[in-house]
């Protein structure tokens, strides 16, 4: 509210000579208006900065910088750390990115160079539709679909072959952060495919025409002179992905196994900031358990502004190159 | 094998993966949908559409209330969040100067990006609480804060695709600032901006994680806004983490009741109305 | 919340508020354990009396924990609240047992078709996963003759504050030393393994879901799904599944309420049993609100008994119902 009020004097003075007129014709009461509802954009984000700060000074003050070095969640000794959650959030992210990354950026070469064109926007829309279904709608078919086909095959074969390694060891549950994972890579890579795919149609023809003169072969021109073009327009569509895996609630409560432990193992069932919030949140009693979750929260909400605003720089910094 | 030769060889494999991975995620929008249509529609029923949910346990019933419920916030939400974001995205295109309007913008994206389960904390601090009841006021004022940065950026996006042209024309005939507004720059982008708006309400009728704590449930009708509300996406959670057979196949039939409300909207809104892409809903 | 948020930001759901009109209708929150029974009474109740009370099973931490922040009208707990958490609460809640429940071992093992017996020691050590095969030497000794498989075991507990939870690590603790000094009776336990999902629906959705794995869930969920549950070594030394007379047997131990009757004495007490307690605020502001729950009270102490041993759930003993028909009088 502060900042609004702050902002928007110079404009209102600078039309003071014509107030009265340009309140006659409309103008300034739409002015006015708008700009209200404009700063009620404003005051939303304020508050909800507010309410994560305030709600959550019990818990700041209480553990500090160790809450996020601290394994301990434990209502007992009403000790709370917030590093199993960390953990969970970062390597379920790091697990969707590591199967979506691949296969978004492949299908948004295809799609982008190889397809015929109405080929290419009939598949498309077929993807971004994927990007709509609603997460609960993921974690219901993850539960009697994903979680049973890891369990009885993926898991075993993993153990099997790479089980002398500390990441798949342990017994095979189907839940865990493998499961969680690879949920989170469906929901991500339909926006790696839809953002890399505008980013490579936005390099200019030529590009391609004088890698492709040069005797450069197909894929040569595609990965040496259109990639490194669309580069950054593509690193834009991984964080956005990686936003939306960060703060993925639902789906990803229903397949991680929801114990506030680190494991090295993939196959091992973990917690993520999200889902903690969304289990236990409700039944919060005491204040500093309630105040650690809104903690978590505030957490959450930092790390995804901070991997929001580098996707839209990125993605931002590729269209203008782009179209300029 | 020669230099060309493995080049070639090379550009066939390459290309064959890009198609590989194509063939991959189409794939599994199709098998995601056949599954769910399949085991949907094995479990739709009429008494689905018309019945109060049964006990734990008890066989048949249906999610009449969660789906009036979905409707109910749905709407609220869009009351509350449409004319907020549409109005502000006018500010933003026709009035903004340079600083306040881009820190409007940069806040709405930020907005858009935060998780959906902090949004609900948040309708917890600012509804539940100080009303002391769960409600579907505070379920809509979640979603609503959901749907404010996408309509916001989405109308200014549209708004600014009208030619200058067109306003200077209405101008110059003396129109004022805002006439010009209404009556053509807005129709002349009215369709994208529903678009915009139809894909956005669509995403916020799927979201769970803000309405558990705030909606809650019930297993009876809601009167009114001001009761707990049972909604489709938080049954399907609750049904699906549940052991009973019977609630399992109401959880399918609501998923691809939930589903095809969804995939309707996105196919009418991008199909008939114009196109647009994944990330500008993001 | 803090204070001055609350007022701060009551101001803009005011403006929300007053714009919604008031309504009777009750809400609850609490424990998973009765559940099934609950939802069944208060359908019941509803067609008979025409009150709607809608109660979400959302764990017994849930219940109390809403029904500190005002935001149910009562809450429900399998666990005793303590004093620190009526401190906390607007008025003293007025404690109403309702049903009684037992306990049960319930496990997903394919290929064993006779019951498995289980003694605590025996529990203790696959929830602290110290007995981590279905093969285990321990296992196999008080299953003579059942073909178990050598297949890791899964353990499966709660995620939310569960009062499940408490009553059965409170028996946990009376029966081993090293589950006591090590977890301890607990609404959430700090499980050294496993996995965990929300709520009494949720472990047995997780266990039938999952082959080889071991949970606790209230009797009623094991027998509506179709699970297998094992039979519990009580006090006395007999080996018993969870049955009507078992629990009762084993409610009938109580002297006052509330009571812990976990490893009750008794040649047929099954010991992982438990009432289960509505927390009905004594000060209820509005009238129409007081005399439908006081109605519902009388109600479920009398009618809604009957359909407890429909659903698995064993009548609360006569002279508990005598006194708790007194305690209503103490709502005001």
């Amino acid at each position: 509210m502060s900042s609004s009020a702050a902002v928007s004097p110079p404009s209102a003075t600078g039309a003071k000579p014509t107030f009265f007129s340009r309140l006659k014709g409309g103008d300034q009461v739409a002015y006015l208006i708008t700009l209200l509802f404009a700063s009620i954009v404003l005051l939303i984000a304020v508050l909800i900065v507010y309410v994560l700060w305030q709600e959550s000074s019990l818990a700041r003050h209480k553990f500090g910088f160790g809450f996020f070095t601290s394994q301990a969640w434990d209502h007992n000794e009403e000790n709370y750390g917030a590093l199993p959650f960390i953990y969970g959030t970062l390597l379920t992210s790091f697990l969707a990115l590591l199967f979506a990354v691949p296969l978004g950026v492949g299908a948004a070469i295809f799609l982008a160079e190889l397809a015929p064109p109405k080929i290419s926007n009939a598949l498309t829309f077929m993807v971004e539709l994927l990007a709509a279904v609603p997460s609960v709608i993921y974690g219901l078919l993850a539960i009697f679909t994903l979680v049973p086909l890891m369990r009885d095959y993926v898991e075993p074969a993993l153990k099997s072959t790479l089980g002398f390694t500390p990441l798949f060891t342990g017994p095979a549950y189907g839940v865990g952060y493998l499961a969680a994972g690879a949920v989170l890579a469906i929901m991500t890579f339909p926006f790696i495919i839809s953002v890399s795919r505008e980013a490579l149609l936005d390099v200019p023809r030529e590009q391609r025409e004088a890698a492709l003169a040069l005797g450069a072969t197909r894929w040569e021109a595609t990965w040496q002179a259109v990639v490194p073009f669309a580069k950054l327009g593509i690193m834009g569509s991984i964080f956005l992905g990686l936003a939306r895996a960060l703060g993925e609630t639902m789906a990803v409560t229903m397949v991680i196994g929801n114990v506030p432990k680190i494991s090295a193992s993939l196959l091992s069932s973990g917690y993520t900031i999200a889902s903690v919030i969304a289990n236990e949140f409700a039944e919060a009693s005491s204040d500093i358990f309630r105040e650690s979750l809104i903690f978590l929260a505030l957490v959450l909400f930092l790390l995804t502004i901070v991997i929001n605003g580098a996707a839209r720089l990125l993605i931002i910094a590729t269209t203008r190159k782009g179209s300029s | 094998m020669s230099r060309l030769a493995w080049r070639n060889f090379v550009n066939k494999v390459m290309l064959s993966l890009t198609a590989v991975c194509t063939l991959l995620t189409v794939s599994t929008l199709i098998l995601i949908l056949g599954y769910l249509i399949w085991n949907g529609g094995k479990s739709l029923n009429w008494a689905f559409f018309t019945q109060l949910p049964k006990g734990p346990g008890e066989v048949g019933g249906g999610m009449a209330n969660a789906i009036v419920g979905t409707a109910k916030l749905v709407g609220l939400a869009s009351a509350i969040g449409i004319p907020i974001g549409f109005i502000a995205g006018i500010y933003l295109s026709e009035f903004g100067g340079v600083t306040f309007p881009f820190i409007i913008r940069y806040v709405a994206d930020l907005l858009n990006g935060v998780p959906s389960i902090v949004v609900g904390i948040f309708a917890y601090a600012i509804v539940v609480l100080p009303l002391k009841h769960f409600s579907a006021w505070a379920g809509s004022v979640a979603l609503a804060v959901m749907l404010i940065p996408v309509v916001v950026r989405n109308t200014e996006q549209f708004l600014q695709g009208v030619p200058q042209s067109l306003r200077e024309g209405a101008l110059s005939l003396g129109a004022s600032k805002w006439r010009t507004i209404v009556t053509v720059v807005v129709p002349a982008s009215i369709s994208g901006i529903l678009t915009g708006i139809i894909l956005g309400v669509a995403r916020i009728a799927g979201e769970t994680a803000p309405l558990i704590f705030t909606s809650f449930g019930n297993q009876f009708w809601s009167s009114g806004f001001n009761e707990p509300t049972s909604s489709l996406p938080v049954m399907i959670y609750n049904y699906a983490i549940s052991p009973y057979d019977d609630w399992h196949r109401q959880a399918w039939a609501a998923g691809l009741v939930l589903l095809a409300l969804v995939l309707v909207s996105n196919i009418l809104a991008r199909g008939i109305l114009g196109r647009g892409t994944a990330a500008n809903r993001a | 919340m803090k204070r001055q948020t609350v007022v701060g930001l009551a101001l803009v759901a005011g403006l929300f508020g007053t714009l919604a009109l008031a309504e009777t209708h009750i809400v609850a929150a609490g424990a998973t354990f009765p559940y099934p029974i609950y939802s069944k009474w208060f359908s019941e109740f509803k067609s008979e009396k025409g009150v709607e009370i809608n109660y979400q099973s959302v764990g017994s931490g849930g219940g109390i924990s809403q029904l500190t922040q005002g935001t149910v009208d009562f809450g429900a707990s399998d666990r005793p609240v303590t004093d620190a958490e009526i401190a906390k609460m607007k008025s003293k809640p007025v404690i109403f047992a309702t049903v009684l429940g037992g306990i049960v071992p319930t496990y997903n093992v394919t290929g064993i078709t006779k019951d498995m017996k289980f003694t605590g020691e025996a529990l203790a050590d696959i929830f602290l996963g110290t007995i981590t095969k279905w093969n285990d030497p321990a296992l196999k000794a008080l299953n003579p003759g059942v073909n178990l498989p050598n297949a890791d075991i899964v353990v499966v507990h709660r995620s939310d504050g569960s009062g499940t939870s408490f009553v059965f690590t409170d028996y946990l603790s009376k029966v081993s030393p090293q589950w006591k000094s090590k977890v301890g009776a607990n609404q959430s336990p700090n499980f050294p393994i496993g996995l965990a999902q929300k709520g009494n629906e949720g472990v047995a959705g997780l266990v039938k879901q999952t082959p080889g794995s071991i949970g606790y869930v209230e009797l009623n969920y094991a027998v509506q799904n179709k699970m297998a549950y094992g039979e519990m070594k009580n006090a006395a030394g007999n080996f018993l599944k969870a049955d009507l007379a078992s629990v009762s047997a084993a409610g009938a131990t109580a002297k006052t309420l509330p009571a812990s009757i976990t490893n009750a004495p008794g040649a047929n007490s099954y010991p992982i049993s438990s009432f289960t307690y509505l927390l009905i605020p004594s000060k209820i502001d509005d009238a129409a609100k007081r005399a439908a729950i006081k109605d519902f009270l009388s109600w479920m102490l009398v009618k809604g008994q009957t359909y407890n041993e429909g659903l698995d759930y064993a009548k609360l003993p006569a002279s508990i119902v005598a006194s708790e028909q007194k305690l209503i009088a103490e709502i005001h």
